[in-house]
């Protein structure tokens, strides 16, 4: 029933897991035969029957009591060591900073580099994700680890893992929070040590061989803009991309612009600014996260979206 | 024999056995009719009527929305609704499930028809603050659909901040509705607990207070002292929103885990609101159907009593991952096992209630059975989300979801129609056709089944819940869920139609069709106005199948009040003098 285990505690909680329901089965499928038994074996035969009078049996119900007290505490006892592995965090691990936006997860690391809904780390190593939401609540789970935890607008919460083996596994935001909830997906990109040094160390640089275009194009798609703006005219919680460049904009206050360069700055880094009418003021700021450059490609592509 | 001496002092009353009238000219049905004397009768079985006919809209309202939900989710993308739309109809259906079902349909409507009649009462104490208590609750409903046509609410029903204090929609009209409401339901539950402190008949000592009373005993406590916190909760939200006072918004300089804090410390005594009842329920119909005195009367009404404390102190288990202290983790961990025992024993209770019982599988007891089942695997699905590590897993994704309507549907909404079913008869004086009622009751054990068991798959695969779209993986368990969702709507649909069927064209049902010994059989069905036309007299319990039938139908002859001082009452068949 569960998914893949790829952290160093995944295996303790599936093992709870596994003792409860298989304990469960055997208790459920008790009670079922006793149910459908009882109930074939005492069928009414006549509206003379005559029942015993059995009120209680104290050593019946000290059993019924007792056993089940047992199993629970057994239960208590290994949830909560589980939960104090999971709780406390190796001094020696490598720390990466997540931040939690309307919908989006931005992953900030050591370097000063940002991600945008790709988590990278290394395989055998702990991990510990300090994090923050910039608005409401959200909560960072990863299902192949086990792990979830509530992103705070108002303090940081952490959550430490250490992956097993390398691959891909998904990230979902598991607190509503508004319209596009559940695309608030990621993907944890696990490495060999190597591999993720070497990634580190080109990631700020991977795209400066691109044309602007090129750029933008995959800018777009890896800071999740599309989560919200379509390519194609299709209107999802933002307007679409296409068609924008030198289209008039109609705004909330009722005054207009035209699109032009320094409009689409001002929306990428103040979001807020201006809401286009019909639209709930709901995009989180870029400021921090893309660099000049990095707006100029995005403006380049989205010129080409006629 | 008492000697002489001790007989000069009792005093004695004559009580003879009075035989409830079968088929009656007169009933409540049929006096004080009209339109207005029906929106303005203080009968605490008509306002019992009254909110059956609104829970029963609502959960109409409820279930047509759940629909809407599960056809969404046939495809991972969009299917036929919007993101933001989907997000209004989860939030309503479970608003709309918990506030105007859930919450009063076994006390507010069930609890109401039969609570006066098992005590021998005319009415509850209370009789006009009961309409009032009505009203309040048509009010808070008002509330809440002006929201749902102006603007609607995306918060989820559990209004989440700081989500719920930034979002748009009408979330403001919405909380009030819930807040007004709340007060419905503090109302009845004091009139309840008067009720059952002091109008019972002669005799029903709280020895032998039948169990159902005991579940909305219990019920009612936790009602009058958790549902004003959540109004505090709620108003807060709303000073909130509308004079921007910081209390639970970061941005204001508030805490919104306070806001989850002060929310489930009434929501989960809510879920025992919820539930306890059905406990009540259930105790009475397994009982009747098996002919058999209940197995430990005691150790299921205190475990009630039991629960309902225990339920104050175990709401931190909705909050194992939001950031409270892993102190607090561990201690709300341990109180939610700690409710599961008397959880259990109540179930083993029933279990040897039925060992060497005469069971007739009538509707009711069927629901019964269906009821033990669902909400056996309710319990332990409970007890895994209760496990601490485990649950940082499973939190919020659909093992929860289904968790909760195992408890909520396949526990109270079975209870519920275990009693509709039991007192249907009492209520109408008709009988259902049997046969629709059990193929009814057969297809909605399989759809529910059908609905909710991929849901515990999908959740310990990691599908989070309240999500309009879903990765691929997951699609063919949401297929199925669907599928079983219109299997039950089917069932729903046969059962509305037996039901309006049996109002117009059942057969006249018998005082006690069921041959049961609980007081409210020992009066005509339907019930006359006042209830009873003696005041009842009792010397068993009410679960004593091993006494005769005569024992159980004693009282004493009142002189008529003014209601009906043209009648006479002359049912008299057999004479017995007790002290």
């Amino acid at each position: 029933m569960l998914p893949p285990a790829k952290s160093t505690l995944a295996a303790e909680t599936d093992a709870l897991f596994n003792f409860i329901n298989v304990t469960s089965i055997i208790l459920l499928i008790g009670i079922t035969i006793a149910i459908v038994f009882f109930a074939w074996k005492y069928r009414r035969r006549s509206e003379n029957d005559v029942t015993p009078v059995i009120t209680h049996n104290s050593k019946l119900e000290i059993t019924w009591s007792v056993i089940p007290l047992i199993l629970v505490l057994i239960v208590f006892g290994w949830g909560l060591s589980g939960y104090v592995n999971l709780t406390t965090i190796p001094d020696d691990a490598y720390e990466i900073r997540v931040v939690g936006k309307s919908w989006l997860w931005e992953f900030h690391y050591e370097t000063g580099h940002v991600s945008v809904n790709e988590l990278h780390v290394p395989v055998d190593r702990p991990v510990k994700l300090v994090m923050s939401s910039e608005d409401v609540i959200h909560s960072f789970y990863i299902p192949d680890f086990r792990i979830k935890r509530d992103v705070l607008p108002n303090r940081y919460s952490s959550v430490w893992f250490e992956a097993t083996e390398t691959g891909e596994s998904v990230i979902f935001c598991t607190e509503y929070c508004g319209m596009a909830h559940s695309d608030m997906l990621a993907t944890t990109i696990v490495h060999e040590q190597e591999e993720f040094d070497t990634w580190l160390a080109s990631a700020g640089s991977a795209d400066d061989n691109l044309s602007p275009l090129e750029l933008g194009e995959q800018l777009v798609t890896r800071n999740a803009c599309t989560t919200c703006h379509s390519m194609d005219g299709s209107i999802l919680q933002g307007p679409s991309f296409q068609g924008l460049w030198g289209s008039e904009r109609q705004f909330e206050e009722g005054d207009n612009v035209t699109a032009d360069e320094n409009y689409i700055r001002e929306s990428i880094l103040e979001p807020q600014a201006r809401i286009v009418e019909s639209y709930d003021p709901v995009m989180p700021t870029y400021a921090g996260t893309l660099d000049d450059r990095q707006i100029d490609a995005i403006i380049e592509y989205i010129k080409t979206l006629e | 024999m008492a000697t002489e001496e001790s007989k000069a002092n009792v005093k004695r009353v004559q009580v003879k056995r009075f035989k409830p009238e079968e088929y009656p000219e007169k009933h409540y049905l049929n006096q004080e009719t009209g339109l207005w004397a029906w929106l303005t009768t203080v009968d605490h079985k008509k306002i019992g009527l009254m909110y059956l006919m609104s829970v029963a809209f609502f959960f109409f309202i409820g279930g047509m929305l759940a629909l809407l939900i599960r056809t969404e989710l046939l495809t991972p993308a969009r299917t036929f609704m919007d993101a933001d739309v989907y997000n209004q109809v989860f939030t309503l259906h479970g608003a709309i499930m918990i506030f105007f079902f859930l919450i009063p349909s076994v006390p507010a409507a069930l609890g109401n028809f039969i609570l006066p009649l098992q005590l021998g009462a005319k009415d509850v104490a209370f009789p006009r603050l009961n309409l009032a208590s009505f009203y309040i609750y048509v009010i808070g409903a008002l509330f809440t659909i002006t929201a749902i046509f102006t603007g609607g609410v995306d918060t989820g029903w559990t209004f989440y901040t700081p989500y719920s204090a930034t979002t748009g929609g009408s979330v403001m009209m919405m909380t009030m509705g819930v807040f007004i409401l709340g007060f419905s339901s503090i109302l009845t539950g004091l009139n309840f607990i008067v009720t059952i402190h002091k109008l019972r008949s002669p005799g029903i000592t709280w020895n032998r207070l039948p169990l159902n009373l005991w579940g909305l005993y219990a019920t009612s406590i936790i009602q009058i002292l958790a549902t004003p916190v959540l109004a505090i909760t709620l108003l807060l939200l709303t000073m909130e929103r509308a004079l921007g006072i910081g209390i639970f918004d970061p941005a204001l300089g508030g805490d919104p885990v306070l806001y989850q804090h002060f929310f489930w410390f009434y929501s989960h005594p809510a879920v025992y609101i919820m539930i306890v009842p059905g406990f009540g329920i259930i105790s009475e119909v397994i009982s009747t159907f098996s002919r058999k005195v209940i197995f430990g009367y005691w150790a299921i009404a205190l475990s009630s009593l039991a629960i309902a404390f225990i339920g104050f102190l175990v709401w931190g288990h909705h909050m194992f991952t939001a950031g409270q202290s892993s102190l607090a983790s561990m201690v709300f961990s341990f109180l939610t096992f700690l409710v599961g025992i008397p959880t259990g024993i109540k179930i083993f209770n029933w279990l040897a209630t039925m060992y060497r019982g005469s069971i007739d599988m009538k509707t009711p007891m069927l629901y019964a059975m269906v009821f033990l089942f669902l909400f056996t695997i309710g319990g332990f699905t409970g007890i895994m989300l209760g496990a601490l590590s485990v649950d940082v897993h499973l939190h919020d994704t659909y093992y929860v979801v289904a968790h909760f309507h195992y408890v909520m549907m396949g526990g109270m909404v079975m209870a519920f129609l275990a009693g509709l079913h039991y007192w249907w008869p009492k209520m109408f004086g008709r009988m259902y056709s049997e046969f629709w009622a059990k193929l009814s009751c057969g297809l909605v054990f399989i759809g529910f089944n059908m609905t909710f068991l991929p849901q515990f798959i999908m959740g310990a695969q990691g599908m989070p819940r309240r999500y309009f779209n879903y990765i691929d993986q997951f699609q063919s368990f949401h297929q199925f869920s669907t599928l079983g969702a219109y299997v039950m709507g089917v069932a729903f649909f046969i059962m509305a139609g037996y039901l309006f069927h049996s109002l117009r064209k059942g057969k006249r049902a018998a005082a006690n069709p069921w041959g049961s010994r609980a007081l409210e059989w020992q009066t005509s069905s339907p019930a006359p106005l006042h209830n009873f036309e003696h005041t009842p007299v009792i010397i068993n319990g009410p679960y004593d199948y091993h006494k005769p039938m005569s024992e159980f139908q004693l009282g004493i002859a009142t002189p008529h009040n003014d209601h009906h001082a043209d009648e006479n009452v002359s049912h008299t068949e057999s004479e017995k003098e007790q002290v």
